[in-house]
């Protein structure tokens, strides 16, 4: 069973507009950006920065809880899991 | 009235009493086992500070006068424009043209005159945030800019009250509490704001009118929890709610050890925020703060070139929908994501105007354009709303 990425819209339109992506054979939540960053290209910038480290205003939740607690893009993840990515906004 | 209300400790005597209109009007909440007259009178006796008068303020101030909070704050510095009333159901046709702060107090007094509206015409800065919020008990942040969202998360904490946290883009919004006794905060969540140019901002992605509804109104009932002490607030817990395929996730946030404002709270002052603007100048009060440069160029000069026949590339690096409310003719679009992609089609010897609404995204093309060696760049200050100011009054104004 894969892992489930579940994308806000603002980053789905970089991902040929799916809301929800699947990555296969990843160990890490870093190995979940990378397979998403070879499929689209134009998505990779926005998950990591240039060492390829997430941005701080770009939160990664690995199921319910916040990976900077668990390790970060090293996260272990295990089929069935979901990764969803959260940016700030800041519209009102 | 309210009879034989309660000596037994000091806090339930210093509540204030609620007339006899008041128990009429408040009825449905005093049948609440978990508001009552005693609950009631929290409420009569809380003063909740609101920063934003607009889409996610609207909702949130209705219904906290409605529910008979007694004190309102409002922070706006703002002014009614027709493009508001899409969502911000607090303002009214009428209202065009006048001051947030103002129009939202007679809507507000109209729906409860037992509340009291304090206005506060003025930017909420560093300078002012404290004297502004230190006597309230709860702050609502319904911002619309990543700078006052972290000087309102700083503010909250500094002065230990809690902050009820709303955002919202296009059809998505977040939701929380933050600042609490032992909770995190906003920058436990994202440490810090994305640069200049990352994220846009409703003005041009667009937001659909109801999620501030959505969004405001849970902002409403985690203020008047927190006010009354029932329930479980989101306050460690995140809620992102997708309005297109209605699902609402709540994911955990921790208390961040490391964080400035919280955990090591290294921030102990205040300090001016504009540079984390999500985007400079794209609001409607501060397109005219544009930053420009040597080498710009203003629409009557644009216009001149245009009538001349100059040979130069026009670049639009808005989106698509927008083109069919406004455009300039004869610009090549190129939205602002898709713009790096572009760049091998761009001659670098070549004249290059970039326009887009407000001046923003095209400084920000503009900006990576010289970086990049395309020297002759020329961003468009004002963008299409100085054009219709100043070269065609038929181009709408959005």
């Amino acid at each position: 069973m894969p892992v489930t990425i579940n994308l806000p819209s603002i980053l789905a339109k970089l991902a040929e507009n799916s809301r929800t992506l699947q990555a296969e054979g990843a160990d890490t939540v870093a190995g979940v950006v990378a397979q998403l960053a070879e499929r689209y290209p134009q998505l990779g910038p926005r998950l990591r920065d240039d060492r390829g480290e997430p941005y701080p205003f770009v939160t990664f939740y690995l199921n319910d809880d916040d990976i900077r607690f668990n390790g970060g893009f090293a996260a272990t993840v295990r089929d069935g899991d979901e990764v969803t990515i959260v940016p700030a906004i800041a519209g009102g | 009235m309210a009879q034989n209300i309660g000596q037994q400790d000091d806090t339930r005597r210093d509540l204030p009493e609620l007339s006899s209109d008041e128990i009429v009007r408040y009825a449905r909440h005093l049948l609440l086992p978990n508001v009552g007259i005693d609950g009631q009178r929290k409420l009569k006796g809380s003063r909740v500070l609101l920063i934003g008068a607009g889409g996610l303020g609207s909702p949130t101030s209705l219904y906290l006068a409605a529910a008979g909070v007694g004190t309102l704050g409002l922070v706006d510095f703002d002014v009614v424009d027709a493009s508001n009333l899409q969502r911000q159901i607090v303002h009214g046709t009428a209202s065009i043209g006048q001051r947030k702060v103002y129009s939202a107090r007679d809507r507000l007094r109209d729906l409860n005159p037992h509340v009291h509206v304090e206005t506060y015409d003025t930017p909420f800065r560093a300078a002012n945030a404290e004297e502004i919020a230190r006597d309230y008990d709860v702050i609502v942040d319904g911002t619309d800019n990543f700078g006052t969202r972290y000087l309102t998360n700083d503010v909250s904490v500094l002065l230990g009250k809690p902050n009820v946290y709303g955002s919202i883009f296009r059809f998505e919004g977040q939701a929380s509490v933050f600042a609490t006794e032992d909770g995190p905060c906003y920058r436990c969540l994202f440490p810090t704001p994305p640069p200049p140019g990352m994220v846009p901002s409703c003005a041009e992605g667009g937001v659909l009118g109801v999620l501030p509804g959505l969004i405001g109104t849970i902002q409403a009932t985690e203020t008047i929890k927190l006010l009354l002490g029932i329930g479980e607030t989101l306050a460690g817990r995140l809620l992102l709610i997708n309005t297109l395929d209605m699902q609402f996730r709540t994911m955990r946030v921790k208390r961040d050890p490391a964080c400035p404002a919280c955990g090591t709270r290294t921030i102990t002052h205040l300090e001016e925020y504009e540079e984390y603007c999500g985007i400079p100048g794209t609001t409607s009060h501060t397109t005219a703060e544009v930053p420009t440069s040597s080498g710009d160029i203003t629409p009557v000069e644009l216009a001149e070139k245009l009538k001349r026949g100059d040979d130069f590339d026009l670049i639009d690096v808005r989106e698509p929908q927008e083109l069919s409310i406004a455009a300039i003719p004869g610009a090549r679009l190129i939205p602002l994501g898709t713009f790096e992609a572009a760049l091998p089609t761009l001659n670098p010897e070549r004249e290059i105007v970039v326009i887009c609404r407000s001046g923003a995204r095209s400084g920000t093309a503009v900006n990576a354009l010289r970086s990049l060696g395309y020297a002759k760049a020329r961003n468009l200050v004002g963008g299409i709303l100085a054009w219709s100011d100043d070269v065609d009054p038929t181009v709408i104004k959005y």
